[in-house]
């Protein structure tokens, strides 16, 4: 059954604006608003509501995902400005398709206001200031016109300026509007107002820390309700000073989200980017925010006397500069430097007639040098990601001109639609295949991650590919991926698919998808270096053999796949229970956590994960096969392998010393005992109260002699023992900070750091997961205090206990997430959540069970029966169908 | 009337198909429009179908028969029109009272006729509150993108007055269709939510949007995601789609509601695209088997038809309905 979230907080322009957990922040454009800017004022006075459209377009373009409209101002007639303005914006369908925020003090002009819009937008804002009466009946009309709420910190005795005041007026308004009006509670958006700081009044030191507290307070408190504000008004001091204004908005703004702000109306002009602050600036100003030293504003008064712009340069060689310029767009597009690409293809484009040709001359020569290279194995990915960087550059450079003479069009090879699929949002994989199938003169149109089956379908037609590409990571998008191909061919394409992804195989591609789609061919992709050829054949003159061999190989796999499964016998439930491993307990055996109930880690100092990160994947991410450290001599790929681990190890310590990404993680270690295949944890030793059950799954393969079919309850001691044993759970991430930190390399089309930075989040959080695996051994429970093992035992797993992730082989149900992660409440700890496939986001998380008896091991679970799901089904108190949707990949 | 709201966990409700082509089945003519009520009215009648309730209401009668017959759960009064907004085009501002408060009387008759008969499958009448044809978001001058034609005001008087006439002439459900403008829409529940405070009663509302083509989007350009978040802010017995589409060209859309909507879904397509001489031809059988593919997916909670379906489609979507269990509302 579907779950669809009523308690979001969802707007809508022409499309929808829907603020979850793991929207971040809400940024609200701030321009169209007479009292705060100069130049928009004067439009709206002379009536040139022309520009004052285009000031619009600007902001929802620049990326505002609302727009904060604002005509309160002495001299126009509010009313009528707004209206007009407003009918003039819903005949804009680039502005309109953001929801609107009608910003007055004036009721009649926010009445006025939400009478001309037709999706839900918010008011900002009305309060308790002319007391309950206006405030019930504002907010009921409010609700009657449809549209979400501010709710400023004012009272009728005025505007709340401690944090005292603050939370009081919070709450009281928060009542009324649940209580009395009935006023949905994710509607509700409180501003707590931003005072300025450093204003060189005592009483005012304190007015960012008050905000911060009590953006926390109102999101712990009550319930649903978001925090917005204006956050250029703490630099209100100093003005004139955009350096110093600029890093405090950053640094208010990385705080206030911190505390649980979730929408903010800023001007993205006038913000720096926090890691970017000058480090003695960001300490004076956050000395400053948060009130830590007496003298904070006089330091930073004096700072900001002295501030200049300042720039620094590297010294290189630069003698290849010295060549005539095809060379050099050559070298730069090998070597992957950008510094010099724009000025280089600026001197190339006068000497063509049309800047495509540009495209087409020498940096598709250098582009093919590069593609040589690659394919005889004398360049490797992490290299060709950087020379595509520079491609897209010189591209993007060309792009105006090249528009600007309208008929141009780069020819391509071909065209690729790219996806990851619906719940599923990784997209390493995708983007490498993306960046190489680009690099070789492949139209690439790529929709990004979780797109549903229908924009791709649509987009598939709409641009007339000539390939769809599909990839996935996490098991549930090997049945999305069925369901694309099934929705193809319902929509009666023939246009090749290509499947690929961690998950993805060639058998899976042969049995489940490739008969499903009969008009095209699908085909299996097994890295990314072989999407080109793949790519080739199915578009080049010799489609026609390829694909007779393919369907041939395919249909042999599919014949081999019926008859293993029909050899390899499984158990009834009933047999493969009886043949469970029978561990004989004993008290003395277990030993019970030192610290029971959830513990949390906030904020781990990355540095003490560096040593557990295993390299290994790290390298497979970027298709060099070899262990590492063997890897960096290797003879073929050493090379490579050492310029990528160098770049990494440079951008890791950048991780490390600028904050780049938080670790936070939660452990819960709590009694439990086994009933069945069940495992059964209890609040506390006493075990009268159940607060979950983890259901684990039996292997049904047939065993020779001797050998258990295991499941993961085994490990645990039955109830009727009388034992009391233990389980423990944990969540962690290395993910928080991270997309935005990718976006600011993606924005710069810097793929290879964007991946680079990506593969290494994901390394950290696998360390982390080690290292929290051994902390629990040694210290929270403690069953392994004087454990001593090198990181090369760690990897090869040879200490006591295990650490099985559901979705992986042990506890393939990815659905026991969701019980792991109410247990731990870990999406509140975390901020890791799970999307409807059950995926971790972000994606740089890892999540399990912990089983310290000594006899406990890894296993894989195998194929089992219906009988089993059925079973389990009943057991979980779900439906079948429910339960053998997220198991068909183990079902037999 | 609570009822409904039972019924419709329970089994996949009917609507009933469209008005205007059951009419067009008789050959009309001006008196038929003017008969017994506006005699000597100084405009044209002619086309003004809501008017055919008063005049000729043993048509009327007969039609909402003929779908109560063919299995439909509920039939819509004839009162697409019936705001002094639409009316104004033929001076009968002030008979909008009598076409609704009289039409719904009229399908109320029959709807309690046919559930005395068969208690177990009670009928139901939805007041039918069309979208006007003027546009609150839309400007008709392309000189001048910022006029509006009508106001939000006006627009709240004109479905006021409608409202309650429908709720005097005894309807149970209020369904809002056809919104190709979404602000219209809103403005029709501004008007019911005042109306329901005002007599203090609460009827089941269904709002149905038009996604006008394969775009995914309203007249108004709102995704049907877009849409669905605009309608919310009320409590709602259904939000779906009808007219402009065929069954499975409204299949994506549906789909959409389906995974958004937190009330029930909604669909009354149309019997496909118009042909080029503005006839519907898709045949039950046809119609049929593209709702056989929402039934399938587990999309829908009210089924019916718009433009071009007859008693005949609806029989084929009601036997079809009886086989499948409703969409679950979460």
């Amino acid at each position: 059954m579907k779950t669809i979230n009523r308690s979001t907080l969802k707007l809508s322009g022409l499309e929808p604006l829907i603020v979850t957990p793991e929207s971040n922040f809400v940024n609200i454009g701030e321009r169209t608003n007479v009292t705060g800017s100069r130049a928009f004022l004067r439009m709206i006075k002379d009536g040139d509501f022309e520009s004052a459209l285009a000031v619009a377009r600007d902001q929802v373009e620049g990326g505002a995902q609302i727009i904060d409209i604002n005509m309160d101002e002495g001299m126009i007639d509010g009313k009528e400005a707004m209206v007009k303005f407003l009918n003039l914006i819903a005949s804009e369908p680039d502005i309109a398709r953001v929801p609107i925020m009608i910003d007055s003090s004036k009721w009649e002009i926010i009445e006025a206001g939400l009478k001309c819009i037709q999706g839900k937008g918010v008011v900002n804002s009305i309060s308790l200031k002319e007391g309950e009466d206006n405030f019930i009946e504002q907010a009921k009309k409010i609700k009657r016109y449809g549209a979400a709420v501010i709710v400023m910190a004012f009272d009728e005795n005025g505007q709340a300026d401690n944090y005292e005041r603050r939370i009081e007026i919070c709450k009281r308004s928060y009542d009324i509007l649940v209580n009395v009006v009935h006023f949905a509670k994710e509607d509700i958006i409180f501003d707590p107002n931003i005072f300025p700081v450093a204003t060189g009044m005592e009483e005012h030191n304190n007015n960012a820390v008050d905000f911060f507290r009590a953006t926390k307070w109102i999101r712990e408190n009550l319930p649903g309700a978001h925090v917005s504000g204006g956050v250029s008004n703490v630099s209100f001091s100093f003005r004139g000073n955009d350096k110093v204004r600029e890093a405090m908005h950053s640094a208010f703004l990385y705080h206030a989200i911190q505390h649980g702000m979730d929408m903010g109306i800023v001007n993205p002009t006038m913000l720096e980017v926090y890691d970017n602050i000058d480090k003695t600036l960001l300490e004076y100003v956050e000395d400053v925010l948060l009130n830590r030293r007496s003298d904070a504003t006089e330091r930073l008064l004096d700072y900001a006397e002295t501030v200049r712009g300042e720039g620094k340069k590297k010294e290189v060689d630069l003698s290849w500069r010295n060549n005539p310029v095809n060379e050099r767009l050559s070298y730069a597009l090998v070597k992957g430097i950008v510094d010099f690409i724009d000025v280089d293809v600026e001197e190339c484009r006068k000497q063509f007639e049309r800047p495509i040709q540009v495209i087409e001359g020498p940096l598709m020569d250098g582009m093919n040098v590069v593609g040589d290279l690659f394919g005889s194995g004398k360049m490797f990915l992490p290299q060709v990601v950087k020379s595509a960087r520079v491609m897209k550059k010189a591209v993007a450079y060309l792009l105006p001109f090249i528009e600007a003479e309208k008929d141009g069009k780069q020819s391509f090879s071909g065209k690729i639609l790219m996806a990851t699929v619906k719940g599923d949002v990784h997209d390493i994989g995708k983007n490498i295949v993306s960046v190489v199938l680009g690099c070789n003169n492949y139209e690439v149109v790529d929709l990004g991650v979780m797109v549903p089956t229908e924009k791709i379908i649509e987009t598939a037609i709409k641009e007339n590919v000539d390939v769809i590409g599909l990839s996935g990571l996490i098991t549930p998008s090997l049945d999305e991926m069925v369901t694309v191909a099934k929705e193809m061919e319902r929509a009666n394409l023939s246009i090749p698919l290509m499947i690929g992804g961690a998950t993805t195989s060639k058998v899976h591609t042969a049995v489940k998808i490739e008969q499903n789609y009969t008009k095209g061919q699908t085909v299996h992709v097994l890295d990314a270096s072989r999407s080109v050829t793949v790519v080739e054949s199915l578009l080049g003159p010799k489609k026609e053999q390829f694909v007779i061999n393919l369907k041939a190989d395919y249909s042999k796999l599919r014949e081999h796949h019926a008859n293993s499964r029909a050899n390899k016998e499984l158990l009834s439930l009933e047999d493969a229970r009886k043949n469970k491993f029978k561990i004989e307990f004993k008290k003395e055996d277990i030993i019970a956590p030192t610290k029971l109930g959830l513990n949390i880690i906030d904020n781990l100092d990355l540095n003490l994960l560096v040593p557990y990160i295993d390299w290994t994947p790290f390298f497979q991410t970027w298709e060099l096969y070899g262990k590492y450290p063997a890897i960096l001599n290797d003879e073929v790929v050493g090379v490579e392998a050492t310029k990528l681990f160098k770049d990494a190890q440079s951008m890791l310590s950048k991780i490390i010393s600028e904050n780049w990404v938080q670790a936070k993680a939660v452990v819960g270690l709590f009694p439990a005992n086994s009933v069945g295949d069940d495992i059964e944890i209890y609040e506390d030793v006493t075990r009268n109260n159940l607060i979950h059950k983890q259901y684990s799954l039996r292997q049904q393969t047939k065993k020779t002699q001797g050998q258990p079919n295991l499941a993961l309850a085994d490990f645990i001691a039955p109830k009727e023992s009388g034992i009391v044993d233990y389980i423990g759970g944990f969540v962690v991430t290395t993910g928080i900070g991270l997309d935005e930190k990718v976006a600011i390399f993606e924005k710069d089309h810097d793929d290879y750091n964007a991946i680079l930075l990506k593969a290494l989040a994901d390394r950290l959080a696998e360390a982390f997961a080690e290292y929290l695996h051994e902390h629990t051994r040694k210290v929270l429970w403690g069953y392994a205090s004087s454990e001593k093992l090198t990181n090369d035992e760690l990897i090869k797993e040879s200490y006591q206990g295990i650490r099985p992730a559901p979705g992986y082989p042990a506890c393939p149900d990815h659905t026991e997430k969701i019980g792991l992660f109410n247990l731990l409440d870990a999406t509140k700890i975390t901020g890791v959540s799970l999307t409807e496939s059950l995926a971790m986001l972000p994606v740089s998380s890892v999540s399990g069970w912990y089983f310290g008896h000594p006899q406990a091991k890894y296993f894989g679970l195998g194929k089992i029966t219906e009988e089993q799901v059925k079973d389990l089904a009943v057991r979980k108190n779900v439906n079948f169908e429910e339960c053998e949707k997220w198991l068909r990949p183990v079902l037999a | 009337m609570s009822k409904i709201i039972d019924l419709l966990k329970e089994r996949i409700l009917v609507l009933d198909g469209a008005m205007g082509t059951m009419i067009q089945r008789h050959k009309l003519e001006e008196e038929d429009f003017r008969k017994g009520w506006f005699e000597n009215h100084n405009h044209s009648l002619k086309g003004n179908n809501d008017l055919l309730s008063l005049t000729r209401p043993d048509i009327i009668e007969d039609i909402h028969r003929q779908y109560f017959e063919a299995g439909a759960d509920i039939v819509e009064t004839n009162t697409f029109s019936g705001t002094w907004i639409a009316q104004a085009d033929y001076g009968l501002e002030k008979a909008v009272y009598d076409i609704n408060f009289y039409s719904a009387k009229l399908a109320k008759k029959v709807a309690d006729e046919f559930t005395k008969l068969q208690p177990d499958k009670p009928r139901f009448v939805a007041g039918s509150i069309g979208p006007t044809n003027r546009t609150a978001s839309i400007s008709p001058d392309v000189n001048d993108p910022g006029f509006r034609a009508i106001t939000f005001d006006e627009l709240v008087g004109a479905y006021k007055e409608q409202v309650k006439a429908l709720i005097d002439g005894g309807v149970d459900i209020l369904l809002v269709e056809t919104i190709f403008d979404t602000l219209n829409a809103k403005a029709a529940l501004f008007a019911i939510d005042e109306v329901y405070n005002e007599l203090n009663i609460q009827l089941p509302i269904m709002v149905s949007g038009t996604i006008t083509d394969q775009s995914g989007r309203t007249l108004t350009g709102q995704t049907t995601e877009a849409f669905l978040i605009s309608v919310s802010h009320m409590p709602l017995l259904t939000v779906g789609l009808n007219c402009a589409l065929g069954a499975s060209m409204m299949r994506p859309y549906l789909q959409v509601l389906d995974k958004t909507c937190s009330y029930g879904v909604s669909a009354h397509p149309n019997a496909g695209l118009p042909n080029e001489f503005g006839k519907y031809d898709e045949t039950p059988e046809m119609m049929g088997q593209q709702i056989k593919e929402f039934l399938d997916e587990g999309l829908i909670n009210i089924i019916g038809g718009c433009c071009g379906t007859t008693p005949e489609h609806i029989k084929v979507i009601a036997d079809l309905a009886k086989e499948y269990s409703p969409r679950k509302i979460s």
